[in-house]
């Protein structure tokens, strides 16, 4: 019985442990590990930092980036207030319409609304950008492998080529995107932002709170499945007691 | 009982009524209640019930899913992020539907092969083995279907390379593609088909199981020995020993299942099914799932485009005829030496199939690959029927209670073996 | 697991009970657990309750007139009441309404009555927002469905609806300018 059962837990994680390892992406350099606060069967958003993120991606990615899933509102669970979600839509104007004389009109942004996009459509994200089109962030961190740990790492990863590395026209060198020449100039430069709680806007600070940011929008769950989870396997450990004790007495004469 | 009512023995007055009438109750009783099922089963027997567990799950989930999202190819993405995201527990139902597939073809895969290492596909039960490999290949069809409908990269370039292995067929190969797209290419059209299968193909499943256990009723279940029971003192009536051990099971499967859907909910998905369908993009490294794998591995194994799909096609389709491939009287591997460690060694070629499936297209995985592949095909077509005749099985036990409770020195096959010592 | 476990298992019945208890409970407690989810599924999602609330230009409604404008995917009838109604709907007694409320309770500001376009009886649409509309025998509006007629407060007063129609929440965002929900 107990060969048995261990040759069934080791067919199971071989299946488990085959797929990923099968799927590991080839070509980019190893990402190191941010211990992120998120990371781990308890982990939770580090609030401050995901808000400071907030602000990266507003006062720099967002000139490029969209975000077409996620709604102003959605800040609320960031831990900004019904006023501060307010005051942040407002200062955006966003596209309505048709009114009644069939116009589409412009108004401040409502907490309903999406974030909205820089460009109108991909063409003309390309059109701006050089014949490249930069991604919508909404699910990046869940859309790259390696997650938050690789987006800290290729905001971090600029630099100068290797000499044998030959950089085409208009790209730059990225230790971390596969292929190492990306479209995207170096995005982050110190002191580009200036953050209300004094945090030093270094480079690696903002690639941090940008990647937490964006980990948390594409996994706002990720708090409730986690609390959840814990709950639930430690139910499910205590009926696993009481279902063998059960099945042992059931079964005690049958022997 | 050929006019009148039925003789019900069911003591609560309404219950009686209602069984007098129709007995739906003295049936259950009969198949879940005292059905005599041999007393030796181990933990592999347990992969059934959870199978059927899982396929409700599936449904019930689907079914919720169902009510949100959108199939259409401008809005199927977003419909599925809005789940996630807006729709209350959206996140909940979508990762247990999600690796739900999963843990269906984990406890599948480990119950087919159970039904292997047992011999339970001999007769007399060849029909209900076969019965099963329909059940997965409808399984196969609607986890591929499902995987397509949130319409990201891996979605979209998955539909088109298997639909595409169609078209190796010759002359009707391109009818049957297009036929397939509604189109000229994976697009809306496929999808809103794919979704209205999807739906439907479960419950297809759901009938399938339905006789799977007819016929597992008529012939009873096989044991790790292999050998029929024999009598009363061979069996237990199913409830309570059974449901109280499957019912152990279960918690265990819903502590794994738990595990994936609430900690790791991607780690066996592919990150580029987060990114949006692009028909004029690739992803570098496009897989299918995990439990596709194998039979892609194989399919990448042949250096021939006809001949690497009817290969695939053919690694399962094998298994309809394995009660006439090995031939042997004696079912348990645990009497057959020579025959189980080809058996191991034939896990072994899936499993690394399995990996290969997971890497790129080059060496040396394409020649592992062929390796593997020849020698899963070679146990079914070359080593069981030769061994059918020329392996000389261990002595059988006697019976299942002697071999069980004891009651005289076992024969060596079977020693060391107090199974079920729970 | 109960009956005819009794008959074959041996001698310790009450722990066994008691066990066997304890395990039942701890299932349906989950099986329980496990319904919520799905049930709270089907209740409106964030982004429905998010819902924009709807902004309405009141200046070129002119005197008499109504207007029929969405909220929340339903009918909202912003009607501007002429002295004559706004007198009629003042001039009832409380106790002749099936729903008693005073007109002043139901608005913000005159002329302008505000309410949900919803029979409450069983949610047609009542007439009576256009000028060739039949607005009933209290000259507000009538549902063809089952007859039900409302005054110029939107108060049922004849027929099955058992309620006024409801006034949504606005709020007057200038003299001109109303904003629902």
């Amino acid at each position: 019985m107990l060969r048995t059962s261990l040759k069934a837990l080791a067919i199971l994680g071989g299946l488990l442990a085959a797929a990923p390892a099968a799927q590991a992406a080839e070509g980019a350099a190893h990402i190191p590990n941010q211990g992120f606060s998120f990371q781990g069967p308890f982990g939770v958003y580090d609030r401050a930092s995901a808000q400071r993120g907030f602000q990266v991606y507003s006062q720099v990615c967002s000139a490029c980036h969209a975000m077409h899933l996620m709604s102003y509102r959605n800040l609320r669970d960031l831990g900004l207030t019904e006023q501060q979600v307010a005051a942040i839509a407002s200062q955006v104007q966003v596209q309505d319409g048709p009114n009644d004389e069939g116009q589409m009109f412009e108004r401040p942004g409502r907490p309903s609304d999406r974030f909205r996009s820089p460009f109108p459509n991909p063409q003309a994200a390309r059109a701006a950008n050089n014949g490249a089109l930069p991604p919508d962030l909404s699910v990046i961190a869940k859309a790259r492998e390696g997650g938050a740990n690789y987006i800290y790492a290729l905001l971090t990863g600029y630099g100068d080529p290797p000499p044998d590395v030959h950089i085409a026209e208009g790209m730059h060198y990225n230790a971390y995107f596969p292929g190492h020449q990306i479209a995207m100039a170096r995005p982050l430069n110190p002191d580009q932002v200036e953050f209300a709680d004094h945090t030093p806007a270094t480079v690696e600070n903002m690639a941090r709170d940008v990647a937490t940011f964006l980990q948390w929008a594409a996994e706002p769950e990720l708090e409730l499945r986690h609390s959840m989870g814990i709950k639930i396997i430690v139910f499910l450990l205590v009926l696993a007691g009481l279902a063998y004790a059960v099945k042992r007495k059931i079964w005690a004469n049958a022997h | 009982m050929a006019s009148g009512l039925h003789n019900s023995d069911i003591p609560n007055p309404v219950l009686r009524w209602i069984d007098q009438r129709m007995p739906i109750f003295t049936m259950m009783q009969k198949e879940y209640g005292s059905f005599p099922t041999p007393r030796n089963f181990n933990y592999f027997w347990n992969f059934g019930a959870l199978a059927m567990v899982n396929l409700m799950i599936m449904i019930a989930t689907g079914i919720f899913l169902a009510m949100h999202y959108t199939p259409h190819s401008s809005m199927a993405f977003d419909s599925v992020e809005r789940i996630m995201r807006d729709v209350n527990f959206g996140w909940l139902l979508r990762y247990v539907h999600a690796n739900g597939a999963s843990m269906f073809f984990i406890v599948v895969y480990i119950h087919i092969w159970r039904g292997m290492y047992y011999g339970s596909y001999k007769a007399p039960r060849e029909l209900l083995w076969m019965l099963g490999v329909v059940i997965f290949l409808l399984m196969m069809a609607t986890a591929f279907m499902g995987y397509v409908l949130p319409w990201g990269q891996m979605s979209f370039w998955g539909a088109t390379v298997i639909t595409n292995l169609f078209s190796a067929f010759p002359l009707v190969g391109e009818w049957i593609v297009t036929l397939l797209w509604g189109g000229f290419s994976v697009d809306n059209a496929t999808l809103n088909r794919f979704f209205s299968l999807h739906y439907l193909l479960p419950f297809v499943i759901v009938g399938v199981v339905f006789l799977h256990i007819v016929a597992l009723h008529i012939t009873g279940s096989n044991n790790p020995l292999g050998i029929e029971p024999k009598g009363p003192q061979d069996t237990l009536p199913f409830h309570p020993y059974y449901t109280a051990k499957d019912s152990f099971g279960l918690v265990i499967y819903f502590i794994v299942f738990a595990g994936l859907v609430f900690f790791a909910p991607n780690y066996l998905g592919h990150p580029d099914n987060y990114i949006p369908a692009d028909p004029l993009v690739t992803p570098a490294h496009i897989v299918p799932e995990w439990y596709f794998l194998p039979f892609y591995a194989i399919l990448r194994a042949v250096p021939d485009k006809l001949g690497g799909v009817l290969m695939m096609f053919g690694s399962i389709l094998v298994w309809f005829v394995l009660p006439w491939l090995d031939r042997s009287p004696v079912r348990s591997m645990r009497f057959r030496p020579i025959a189980r460690i080809c058996f191991l060694l034939w896990t072994v070629s899936f499993l690394v199939l399995l990996w290969c499936g997971g890497k790129p297209a080059e060496e040396p995985y394409v020649t592992i690959s062929r390796f593997a592949a020849a020698y899963y095909f070679a146990y079914f077509l070359v080593i069981l029927p030769l061994l059918s005749r020329i392996e000389k099985p261990l002595p059988l036990p006697e019976s299942i209670s002697r071999a069980v409770l004891g009651g005289g020195p076992l024969p060596a096959g079977a020693a060391a073996k107090p199974m079920e010592k729970a | 697991m109960a009956d005819s476990g009794e008959a074959t298992a041996s001698g310790g019945t009450p722990r066994r009970d008691f066990l066997n208890l304890v395990t039942a409970s701890f299932a349906a407690v989950g099986v329980g657990a496990i319904a919520w989810p799905f049930i709270n599924s089907m209740q409106p999602a964030r982004d429905v309750l998010a819902l924009a609330s709807t902004d309405v230009d009141l200046a070129p409604i002119a005197v008499g007139q109504a207007v029929t404008v969405m909220w929340r995917g339903k009918p909202i009838f912003v009607r501007s009441r002429t002295a004559q109604e706004i007198e009629a709907a003042r001039a009832v007694p409380l106790n002749d309404l099936k729903d008693p409320q005073t007109d002043q309770a139901r608005i913000q500001r005159d002329p302008w009555l505000v309410v949900i376009g919803i029979c409450t009886h069983l949610g047609c649409v009542p007439l009576g927002q256009k000028p060739t509309d039949p607005r009933g025998p209290y000259g507000g509006w009538f549902c063809p469905c089952h007859g039900s007629a409302y005054d110029t407060s939107g108060r049922i007063r004849q027929g099955p609806a058992p309620l006024n129609l409801a006034v949504p929440p606005y709020a007057f965002t200038s003299d001109t300018k109303i904003r629902i929900g």
